[in-house]
């Protein structure tokens, strides 16, 4: 029945949602304030698109009733994910693990390398990981390269995932393992749910909605996604990612180095010593090499024979050289020992060894190794992956948020994912505005370099249902453009008079309001009762962190710019309240005050009407209860769990 | 899984029987990287005996080619049989490794 009233409003919202949003783009516009009547359709067209796909989610909203029972042989890691957390913040979880019923190991992956946190773990019998030599001056990744490292040094068939703050309960396994009895899923989400929270969540910390309908009516589209933590995951499926990655990587940098050949060959004997036959020649030797791997890739031969000839017929020819050029040395010095026996003493003439004309040959050292362009060329004609820790790079490195980017490469490849809504650990959320605003800002810019980097709707494998499902979230993510609209243009009218839609009559509030009510309705009954005030303020009161997200990504992922990313801290940070991290909001909220009383002056003077004042002093005030949550979020100070 | 390794001549011979998966794949790993760093940088895997291979394993033979390979040699694998044959394929990792069909054939045309 619930579902017949959830699909009743998702069409309700879709016939009413286009009766509006048609009118306003085909009747409605005031062309003599284009610049902010044409943004202010764009916003709402925006804002329909998402709540459209909203509806589309809960349409398919999946209630599972449980895991068959587990295999009882079957294989898991528990993996403790930290990097700088209090050792007894991740002890108490750490153990917890270990009290897990079904038999597993228990693995602390410790990225901060901390000896007092190794020996604890030696103490209470707890597997201990951190990153071997491989990784020194290599990237990182993050938690995904936390994880990718442990991937390898263990050998569960299942992975239980837990950020150091998230406490397990004992039958998280039992609850989940189950359905990996299907073969082809590879994913079991739980929610996220946090204890430090008191019911009012200022911060707006548990996401009830996203933890409930959305990953439930995602998994309807078989799309709900890995959140990070609190998932388990069969690591045959992260795997064939891995290896999958690693083909592909290995095979566009081969292709990459042998279309750039030609050019920094040519760049080489341009920049070399034109008299040097030695130079020369070593160049035609290499030349030859990759034209023959070039001609080699095409024929299908495999990238591992390719490789290794083109390495092998460059080192020779470059010994060949070296040894003719230590020959004429060993020829001068014996010249010189016969013009000047005195100079060379006792010793003799001075022999260069076989040892020396090895080390003369390597890489660094021969000639070659002053030509950048043409080394460049040939250390990525490897298949030794030698700008990565390990070849193997099972969760995908391409974004801050490699749990979507991975979940959305397992969906790609035809695997099966599961959300099930039964909270099975405890963690910790953010206990002040700041560390709160830093982890949304890492979350919004991750989904939006997997929407510039890998995006859904154009990746092979995936269904439509999942690929719209993926680009909800990133869609969602838009918002803060949005938001400045719906906050510019109530100031526009009360400030200056100038209404973005042609006039405020009947038609538009025939077509406006019915839809603004499904909209609020189809909500409550997806939502079965969550509270959703909190997320919708959220979703507008951060703009600039939605902004700054969405440029920071785009720099990101076009430009190779930093990120300036960092790790949620999990204790609460020390000092009074920091309202300079809500300047900008702070600005428009002054502005919208100001607004509402000059509109009112205006209309107290005849020189503004009563409809259009009343519709934007209203829209002002939602804007500033939108904006309310922020006052109470900066004065925040943490909360003890219990105290309510 | 048992491993066992045999100098011969020109490379060194590594055997793997029984089921090359992820429990046995970090063994292979650390065994073959003692090979390498014992001086043996030319390797050929047997897998006439390897009855399964999952992909963990496949990362394992990755893991170990690039040990090689940065030890100056290569690795090369000989004898695959079909369940392994069609991992290979699967994962697209015949583009990389080309299996051979004897280990006298891995390293016969130097």
């Amino acid at each position: 029945m619930a579902r017949f009233w959830t699909r009743l409003m998702v069409v309700l919202t879709l016939i009413l949602g286009v009766n509006y949003i048609g009118w306003r783009w085909a009747a409605s516009l005031n062309w003599d304030a284009w610049w902010i009547a044409v943004p202010l359709v764009a916003a709402e067209t925006y804002s329909l698109i998402d709540v459209l796909l909203f509806g589309m989610t809960v349409w398919r909203l999946k209630e599972r009733t449980g895991a068959p029972p587990a295999r009882p042989d079957a294989t898991v890691d528990v993996f403790v994910t930290t990097y700088n957390e209090p050792l007894e913040l991740v002890m108490n979880t750490a153990l917890a693990a270990a009290r897990i019923r079904h038999p597993h190991s228990t693995w602390i992956l410790d990225d901060g390398d901390r000896p007092e946190l190794r020996q604890l773990a030696a103490d209470h019998g707890l597997g201990y990981v951190t990153r071997g030599e491989d990784w020194d001056n290599m990237p990182r990744h993050a938690k995904a390269g936390n994880l990718n490292n442990a991937l390898m040094v263990t050998g569960g068939e299942f992975l239980l995932i837990l950020d150091a703050d998230q406490v397990p309960e004992p039958d998280i396994l039992e609850k989940t393992l189950g359905y990996f009895n299907d073969r082809k899923v590879a994913l079991v989400q739980t929610p996220q749910y946090f204890n430090n929270v008191p019911d009012d969540d200022p911060l707006g910390s548990q996401a009830p909605l996203f933890y409930g309908p959305i990953q439930q009516g995602k998994d309807g589209w078989n799309a709900a996604y890995f959140c990070g933590s609190n998932a388990v995951l069969r690591r045959e499926a992260l795997m064939e990612l891995g290896l999958l990655g690693y083909v592909q990587e290995t095979e566009k940098s081969i292709r990459r180095a042998l279309a750039a050949s030609k050019k920094a060959i040519r760049q080489a004997r341009k920049a070399a010593d034109a008299d040097s036959p030695l130079v020369g020649a070593m160049l035609d030797e290499v030349e030859a090499a990759i034209g023959q791997a070039d001609s080699q890739l095409a024929a299908g031969q495999s990238l591992g024979e390719l490789t290794y000839e083109v390495q092998r017929k460059v080192d020779a020819a470059v010994r060949t050289l070296v040894q003719a050029d230590v020959q004429a040395l060993q020829a001068d010095l014996e010249e010189i020992a016969a013009m000047d026996l005195a100079a060379v003493g006792e010793t003799g003439v001075k022999v260069i060894t076989d040892e020396a004309v090895q080390r003369l040959s390597g890489r660094e050292w021969s000639p070659l190794g002053a030509m950048e362009s043409v080394q460049a060329v040939l250390d990525a004609l490897t298949v030794e992956r030698t700008g990565e820790a390990q070849p193997l790079m099972p969760l995908a490195t391409i974004s801050v948020t490699e749990d979507m980017a991975t979940a959305m490469r397992m969906h790609a490849r035809g695997w099966q994912s599961v959300y099930h809504h039964e909270i099975l650990a405890y963690g910790l959320a953010p206990e002040d505005i700041g560390t709160m605003m830093t982890q949304r800002l890492r979350w919004a810019q991750g989904t939006i370099q997997v929407l510039l980097r890998e995006n859904p709707l154009t990746q092979p494998g995936l269904k439509w249902g999942q690929r719209l499902m993926y680009f909800s979230t990133m869609w969602s993510y838009l918002s803060g453009f949005a938001a400045i609209i719906y906050f510019a243009a109530p100031i526009i009218y009360l400030l200056l008079g100038i209404l973005p839609v042609a006039s405020l009559t009947a038609d538009f509030f025939i077509r406006f309001i019915p839809f603004m009510v499904v909209n609020q309705v189809l909500f409550a009954v997806a939502g079965h009762g969550v509270p959703t005030w909190r997320g919708q303020q959220y979703s507008l009161a951060l703009f600039p962190t939605w902004i700054k997200a969405c440029t920071t990504a785009a720099c990101n992922v076009w430009f190779g710019r930093p990120l300036g990313f960092s790790v949620t801290p999990k204790s609460r940070q020390a000092g009074g309240p920091r309202w300079s991290l809500i300047r900008p909001q702070i600005t428009v909220a002054v502005l919208l005050v100001v607004a509402a009383i000059a509109g009112i002056v205006r209309l107290a003077t005849g020189l503004a009407e009563p409809v259009g004042t009343l519709v934007n002093v209203a829209w002002v005030v939602f804007d500033l209860l939108v904006l309310s949550v922020l006052y109470k979020a900066v004065r925040y100070r943490g909360h003890a769990p219990g105290e309510n | 899984m048992e491993l066992s390794h045999q100098a011969r001549g020109s490379y060194t011979e590594v055997t793997a029987n029984g089921r090359l998966n992820m429990v046995s794949a970090p063994t292979l790993r650390a065994y073959v990287g003692e090979v390498v760093a014992s001086g043996s940088n030319r390797i050929v895997v047997n897998l006439a005996q390897t009855t399964f291979m999952d992909s963990s394993g496949l990362g394992a033979l990755i893991g170990c080619l690039k040990a090689a390979r940065q030890a100056g040699g290569d690795l090369r694998i000989a004898a695959v049989q079909p369940q392994v044959k069609m991992v290979l394929e699967l994962t697209s990792m015949d583009r990389v490794l080309t299996s051979y069909s004897s280990t006298e054939e891995a390293f016969g045309n130097e």
